[in-house]
């Protein structure tokens, strides 16, 4: 099951695009991080997936085939919006209450409990609660209604390093003890090396790269070796992003053979997902996405659930 | 960090809809300030009302005791002179002609528009409840008590108003208004409550419209007032084809809306007669006194000209059409109301899905 499938998704504001032509399929019983620039459409693609605003081409659905924005994707879906947008002026306990009778499921006890954990004050109203105490109101709201997907916008752009921390612990926990797929978007990378295992890199409206993050890194290698053979070395292979200095020069390349030999002279290193994701940003022309291999990518999702 | 885990989710087998009943906290706890300080408005007011309609109401009785037939002369006039300056920017309407704005403006604009202006949309319309179901289930209730609120207020007003619409005033020589008074009409009878209404939808589209409170209020004060000048100046008169007399006793109650003269069965002029009329058959003056704008009154004109073959014709709407005309009026605001409320769910709808 895909938890967000888009084909040929386009949204215009006015004259420009924030989004065109993305088709993303993101597996269920992942971390997904949507990756981006400031304006590259990470915020548009997830409100069109929430059902906050409706495409100007192509479509979207949620959780296996539900139409973004219909009863049955409301209800399976948790979105936490940027900036945690909540009634300042309502105590947490009337958060608590106004979700639940927003929604057909709602755990009280769960709520509650978890908010007493956090030692979050359910007397307080939710504007006088700190950034990290907010977010994790928020999050609390969103994972008492049970979802299936979880949908948060750029979580940690208002958190300090520990309330990051914690509101992400929060997130994995969830995750693995309900089996809750998470989808995510940042523009901090470092944030998401550690959580996420499924990766869309998005730039200028489109979608850049999108995968595993296993496969990705698998697939991905970056080749040393002396600068004056670069050029002519490169145009045997598919080069993401090439720097060099005088003598060394650094080629980012995609392989699809996982044997690893080089040309003599040259060195092959792993690469990591930030200098992945920097490489792919640096170069907004070149573009991975899983063509084929996206059908063999879900399977094996689903069996190694 | 927490270990606890979220219980097993059960299976989604039937998805029914969030009933409606479940909105009825979540509209009372966001708008029950909002609705208290309607109601202290409202309440202050209709005390302010009930206390210098008292005086009105006193004023207005020794008026008439001074000056019923046979009239004692002395008391008379200060008496008439009382009653007409009681409390004359009250009775001109016009701060409370703004009380329907004013609700609309600070109940209807911010709805959606402090919604779309500070974000929590975001939260709201992604919840399982939908959208187009949660602005529906705001704005009808809303403008259902808002509209009760001001149907209950305009009882006091009803009261207030009620000496200057008695129909014997004129005969005692005391100001008596036609019931279609353009500045009262709309605060009495049931005009008061479905302008009310009216300026709430208008108030809640604009918020959907514009997202932002204040110019969203903005908005609402301006399109009301051009509505209810359009009402009163355009569509009023034309609720229904207006009655024709030739009787020069029009009733002081009767709404006047435009008179013109034939000569031996031909159309002459319409309004006053010209100078040069004037001058050849009433060239001592009208007989009788003038009248209070210093013209001379439209019997004494007719009295000069009618035995030169001229008639006098009159259109008017007869105050025993007072409550059709409220009717017609609460009528098509509440048409109107409704329309601008399924206009604003529809663009709820529309944005999302």
């Amino acid at each position: 099951m895909n938890v967000i499938e888009s084909a040929g998704l386009g949204k215009r504001y006015h004259s420009t695009w924030a989004l065109r032509e993305c088709s993303v399929a993101i597996p269920a019983g992942h971390v997904a991080a949507l990756v981006g620039p400031n304006g590259a459409g990470k915020t548009t693609l997830l409100n069109l997936a929430a059902g906050l605003t409706a495409p100007s081409a192509g479509g979207v659905t949620v959780l296996g085939g539900r139409p973004a924005g219909s009863p049955a994707a409301l209800d399976g879906i948790a979105f936490v919006a940027q900036d945690m947008p909540m009634y300042k002026n309502l105590s947490a306990r009337d958060m608590l209450h106004l979700t639940r009778n927003l929604n057909r499921r709602f755990d009280q006890r769960y709520a509650e409990t978890r908010l007493g954990e956090l030692g979050i004050p359910l007397k307080r109203k939710a504007g006088k609660l700190s950034g990290g105490q907010q977010a994790q109101l928020a999050l609390t709201l969103a994972l008492a209604r049970r979802p299936r997907l979880l949908v948060l916008d750029e979580p940690m752009a208002m958190l300090d390093p520990i309330a990051r921390h914690d509101f992400m612990a929060s997130v994995m926990t969830a995750m693995v003890a309900d089996g809750v797929s998470v989808v995510l978007s940042s523009h901090v990378l470092a944030e998401l090396e550690r959580v996420a295992d499924y990766l869309i890199l998005m730039s200028r409206g489109r979608v850049q790269l999108a995968g595993d993050v296993d496969d990705l890194l698998a697939s991905h290698r970056m080749l040393t070796g002396p600068a004056a053979e670069a050029d002519r070395y490169a145009q045997r292979l598919s080069v993401v992003h090439a720097r060099g200095g005088e003598t060394q020069a650094h080629l980012l390349v995609r392989t699809t053979t996982a044997d690893g030999t080089v040309a003599p002279g040259w060195e092959a290193h792993p690469v990591g997902l930030e200098e992945l994701a920097l490489a792919y940003l640096r170069e907004p022309a070149a573009a991975a996405l899983p063509g084929p291999e996206r059908r063999r990518n879900t399977s094996r999702t689903e069996v190694s659930r | 960090m927490t270990a606890l885990s979220v219980p097993a989710r059960p299976e989604d087998t039937s998805l029914r809809p969030v009933p409606w009943r479940r909105m009825g906290w979540v509209t009372w706890r966001q708008h029950r300030s909002t609705l208290a300080w309607v109601v202290v408005f409202l309440g202050a007011l209709a005390v302010g009302l009930l206390l210098t309609g008292h005086q009105l109401h006193q004023a207005y009785v020794t008026a008439v005791a001074a000056c019923r037939p046979p009239a004692n002369s002395v008391t008379c006039p200060n008496a008439t002179i009382a009653f007409d300056g009681t409390n004359g920017f009250l009775a001109n309407g016009g701060i409370l002609q703004a009380t329907p704005a004013a609700i609309g403006a600070f109940a209807g604009a911010p709805l959606l528009a402090r919604e779309l202006e500070t974000g929590t949309f975001r939260y709201a319309w992604t919840q399982g409840f939908g959208p187009w179901r949660w602005a529906l289930a705001k704005l009808v209730p809303l403008a259902v008590l808002l509209a009760t609120a001001a149907g209950v207020f305009s009882l006091v007003l009803n009261w207030y108003y009620q000496p200057y619409f008695v129909a014997a005033n004129q005969n005692l020589g005391l100001e008596e208004l036609t019931p279609f008074y353009p500045a009262l009409f709309g605060l009495r009878g049931i005009g008061f409550a479905a302008w009310t209404l009216v300026a709430f939808a208008i108030g809640a589209l604009a918020g959907m419209l514009i997202r932002r409170v204040v110019p969203a209020i903005a908005a609402t004060i301006f399109a009301y007032a051009a509505l209810a000048f359009a009402a009163g100046g355009w569509l009023r008169p034309h609720y229904l084809s207006p009655a024709v007399t030739t009787s020069l006793n029009i009733p002081g109650s009767a709404w006047v809306q435009s008179q013109w003269w034939t000569k031996n069965g031909t159309f002459a002029f319409s309004g006053w007669p010209p100078e040069s009329l004037f001058a050849q058959y009433c060239p001592k003056g009208p007989p009788g006194p003038a009248g209070p704008n210093g013209k001379p009154k439209a019997v004494s004109l007719a009295e000069c000209l009618t035995p030169h073959g001229y008639t006098q014709w009159t259109s008017y709407q007869p105050a025993s059409r007072f409550w059709p005309f409220q009717w017609i009026e609460g009528g098509w605001l509440l048409v109107l109301s409704a329309l601008l409320i399924a206009v604003t769910v529809w663009l709820v709808r529309r944005r999302a899905t």
